[in-house]
């Protein structure tokens, strides 16, 4: 089944085609990477995938709803209850503690429940942490709470922009290992990046050039069967 | 958790851990509530204030009798003085006045109140002592100068008996007056030593001084004429419109430095939620990326200018007070009295204007996207 479908998208500013004529389809619980060099139009891709933008042509299809026809309060709605939006540059509130981080998504998608959002810091441990302002962790730990407040309104789409790309080899690897984890557990996962081993990590990787599918890698990685501790990763997919 | 919990909790963490820029929001609010607090306190401590100070200028209230042939009585003296409300009065003198003689110059004898007269006359500067002995008298300097007395000096007194004779009765000069006005060519004695050498025939003038504004005083007056047709009370109007006139001044200039440091004080806080709004263009994006709506983010800048003016207009009130104190100290020399009212009100106008003054770089959230945070800008 299709969570996500793109059909004939194009984004165009002026004379510029930043998006030309897209197709592609993104399967529930697919991990799917989405690479190409700068200006090859991933960027504009993601907003249009994680319903911050629409397209100037052709349909966007996101669990069933057509995004590229709905207002944009609609969009904002679509993208608060479906889509978990994971950053480079972490982006969390310099004010607020990891718990409050992931809380406050909670608190603009529905209800803030401290015990859930503390379990999803126990799943990319860091519950002892959970107390910690932004500046009191490390990259690869703030990187786990963006990802835990990604996740706790189970969205049906995990988007990650470059996820590792302001982390260390050691916290990259943590960070691939949580996206694994949360794969194994039926999450449908798209990464954009640049980087050919964060790419490879994907069932299927997309190359963009010039605002077109420049070509599609679909490896024969069969989901693996839950291992010890992706379980925990189950309550939020 | 509710959601309005977890709303407080955002938005008094981003005030108490943001605290160096919060802290220059909050200064420019409690700077503006303390002078707003300071001198709408001053306000309406200043008829007051200046009630007591134009006391000071004299009596601000006359009563004759109606019939210029009769004299005003003791029940009538009473009537006047019922008439007056409780704590209004601040001194009562009735007077009686008669011709006399000393070396054969005639002087006009003013016998009065003493007590009375040094109340409703407190500018009065005497030279000497009060008379506070009988058969002592207050001189008018005019006199004293004309005559060559000092206080100490004796000297005699002839009043007229009948057509024909005269009553000669010794006096001790206790001082002498100076005031630059009529004062200073009467000579001054108790009514009991002018009753002992003239009799008891009535008073000629009443005069008081009441703390109240014209229209107070105003209706003292006519509830005196209605009471008592045989008196005719008269405001002194060169005191009570003076009073009106300096009260209704000052007072609108306490509204406009008001209103300027009200606008003062919203240019500050909107100026500064506009730096914090800049600042902030990455948090409201990710906020938006999260699923916030526009309301929902303008909702939270607008509980950070509603806490930072409820604190900013409590501290204000409670500074405001002592900035009205020091004033009220160096200008009228009196303490201002403390206004319950002025902290609930202080820390109303505060949020108010705040909330105003966040209205506009609040409203510059709607335009941020939340593409803006994945792009990385």
């Amino acid at each position: 089944m299709d969570i996500l479908t793109l059909k004939n998208v194009s984004k165009i500013y002026g004379e510029l085609k930043a998006l030309d004529n897209i197709n592609l389809k993104v399967e529930k619980g697919e991990w799917l990477a989405i690479m190409g060099p700068s200006g090859s139009g991933k960027t504009t891709m993601m907003n249009i995938i994680g319903c911050m933008d629409k397209p100037s042509l052709g349909e966007v299809i996101l669990d069933g709803t057509d995004i590229s026809k709905v207002s944009q309060k609609d969009l904002t709605i679509i993208r608060r209850d479906k889509i978990g939006l994971v950053f480079q540059q972490f982006h969390l509130v310099n004010y607020l503690t990891a718990l409050e981080n992931v809380m406050m998504s909670q608190y603009y998608h529905s209800m803030p429940d401290e015990e859930e959002a503390m379990e999803a810091l126990e799943a990319v441990g860091l519950k002892d942490r959970a107390k910690h302002l932004p500046n009191q962790l490390s990259g690869g730990e703030q990187q786990r709470v963006c990802i835990a407040r990604a996740l706790i309104n189970h969205p049906a789409l995990l988007l990650a922009d470059e996820p590792t790309g302001n982390l260390d080899e050691k916290n990259e690897y943590v960070v691939m290992d949580i996206f694994e984890k949360l794969h194994n557990a039926g999450s449908t996962i798209i990464v954009v990046t640049h980087d050919p081993e964060v790419g490879d990590e994907a069932e299927r990787m997309v190359t963009l050039e010039h605002g077109r599918i420049a070509g599609e890698e679909k490896k024969k990685r069969q989901r693996p069967v839950i291992k010890d501790g992706d379980d925990k990763f189950k309550g939020f997919v | 958790m509710k959601k309005r919990s977890m709303y407080w909790r955002m938005v008094t963490a981003s005030l108490a851990r943001r605290r160096s820029r919060m802290i220059t929001a909050l200064l420019a609010i409690a700077m503006g509530a303390t002078i707003l607090s300071g001198l709408v306190t001053i306000y309406y401590d200043i008829p007051r204030q200046l009630g007591k100070e134009f006391r000071s200028y004299g009596a601000n209230m006359i009563v004759i009798p109606t019939d210029s042939e009769h004299k005003i009585t003791d029940e009538q003296f009473e009537e006047i003085k019922a008439g007056i409300p409780d704590g209004k009065l601040v001194g009562l003198a009735p007077y009686i006045y008669q011709n006399a003689k000393i070396n054969e110059q005639p002087y006009i004898v003013a016998g009065t109140d003493l007590e009375g007269a040094r109340k409703n006359s407190p500018y009065w500067l005497i030279h000497g002592e009060w008379p506070s002995q009988p058969r002592q008298v207050l001189l008018g300097n005019e006199i004293a100068k004309a005559i060559d007395l000092k206080p100490g000096e004796k000297f005699t007194l002839s009043t007229p008996k009948n057509k024909n004779e005269s009553t000669q009765t010794d006096f001790i000069v206790a001082g002498t007056v100076t005031t630059g006005g009529k004062e200073e060519e009467l000579i001054f004695m108790s009514l009991e030593d002018i009753k002992s050498i003239i009799g008891d025939k009535g008073l000629d003038v009443v005069e008081a001084s009441v703390e109240a504004e014209q229209a107070e005083l105003s209706q003292i007056v006519e509830n005196l004429k209605q009471k008592d047709a045989a008196l005719t009370p008269q405001m002194v109007k060169r005191v009570t419109a003076s009073q009106d006139v300096v009260l209704t001044k000052l007072q609108s200039l306490v509204w406009i430095v008001t209103v300027i440091v009200l606008g003062i004080m919203m240019i500050c806080v909107s100026t500064t939620m506009m730096a914090v709004v800049t600042e902030r263009r990455k948090e409201i994006g990710l906020k938006k990326a999260l699923g916030a709506s526009n309301e929902s983010v303008v909702s939270d800048f607008l509980g950070e200018g509603m806490m930072l003016g409820f604190a900013g207009g409590l501290l204000g009130s409670g500074m405001g007070y002592f900035f009205a104190l020091q004033v009220g100290m160096s200008v009228f020399a009196r303490r201002i009295h403390f206004l319950p009212a002025m902290i609930p009100v202080t820390v109303i106008v505060s949020i108010i204007i705040t909330m105003i003054a966040c209205s506009i770089p609040v409203s510059k959230t709607v335009d941020i996207e939340p593409a803006l945070v994945l792009r990385g800008e």
